[in-house]
């Protein structure tokens, strides 16, 4: 006997990701799922977008990795409140790990959620979190070809930050064409040039999230 | 390493619908994977006959369809298939495209006795 199923394999994921949106949306709360390779830059963004933007907004972090603590001691030391998810050995976050590190965080007095995904430019993107805004990094030392390669993550984010600019001199990274071959295949997405190096073009990223978090606000 | 977690959740729901059309075992899965999709046939065959067991949906066969990308270029309005990384449209060369089909991760149905 064949029995129609129809069902998207992600559905239970789907489900507690909406749940968390829902948390997220009844406090008010920004919350941006960013991924990128290992090595991308992930940490040091969240740490400049903190040192830019705390004197505006109140700011979380939840730091995903298959192990250790050693992203999330570093954000600790910026005196504001982080959660630590150590996946264990899987390559991404999923629904109901946000789920349990909410539930470690004063929602009340949050604007902003920072979330820092497995280094990974594959899986993360299939996963649903319950988050507002999905962004990628990629940074000038991982070459300019990698929106051939992952084309997935491309096409789903709603920001690229290109990372590392400070090495341009030193590394083949054709910007103009990586920046249309990414619109090419997202026009709606956002493109930032940053340094975390050097805090280069941090301002313009960071613009650019209190507008999104004022037109949740809306 | 993603598919583990997958292929559990291929599991959890194919075992709810074969309980609810009261089967006595799952004989076959039949799945539909866009390619760009990042999940790769051989390690969901390989997690399933490591979770299955034990199971009501135990030496049951998967079946994956495999759904090739289609894009439609935004300068042009030419539909065309995605050649391995070659993201340019055929006709105007324009890179990139919408996505019209490539992105599917469903069972579509399951096989029961």
């Amino acid at each position: 006997m064949k029995v129609s199923v129809i069902e998207g394999i992600l559905s239970a994921n789907d489900e507690i990701a909406m749940q968390n949106k829902q948390v997220l949306d009844a406090h008010g709360i920004c919350a941006i799922n960013i991924m990128a390779a290992p090595g991308g830059g992930k940490t040091s963004l969240i740490l400049r977008t903190i040192d830019a933007l705390r004197h505006l907004l109140r700011i979380a972090v939840i730091e995903g990795d298959v192990a250790s603590t050693v992203d999330a001691d570093q954000v600790a030391t910026k005196a504001i409140p982080v959660v630590q998810i150590n996946t264990g050995g899987a390559c991404h976050l999923e629904a109901p790990m946000l789920r349990r590190a909410l539930e470690q965080l004063p929602l009340e007095g949050l604007d902003l959620l920072l979330i820092e995904n497995v280094g990974n430019l594959i899986c993360p993107v299939e996963f649903k979190l319950g988050e507002d805004l999905n962004v990628m990094i990629a940074s000038v030392p991982e070459g300019d070809d990698k929106p051939y390669k992952y084309p997935s993550i491309f096409v789903a984010v709603d920001a690229v930050v290109i990372n590392k600019i400070d090495l341009l001199p030193y590394v083949h990274f054709d910007i103009a064409a990586f920046r249309k071959l990414v619109l090419g295949m997202n026009p709606g997405v956002k493109i930032f040039e940053v340094s975390c190096e050097t805090g280069l073009g941090i301002e313009s990223w960071a613009e650019w999230i209190v507008q999104q978090r004022e037109r949740k606000q809306k | 390493m993603h598919e583990l977690s997958i292929t559990q959740s291929v599991l959890n729901i194919v075992i709810d619908h074969a309980q609810r059309a009261c089967a006595r075992r799952v004989i076959a899965i039949n799945l539909v994977i866009g390619e760009l999709t990042g999940f790769v046939d051989d390690s969901i065959q390989f997690y399933f006959d490591m979770l299955s067991p034990g199971t009501i949906a135990a030496g049951a066969t998967l079946h994956i369809r495999r759904i090739l990308a289609r894009l439609r270029c935004r300068a042009c309005g030419e539909e065309f298939m995605l050649k391995g990384s070659n993201w340019l449209c055929p006709k105007c060369l324009t890179s990139g495209g919408e996505i019209l089909a490539g992105r599917e991760f469903l069972i579509e149905s399951i096989e029961v006795e």
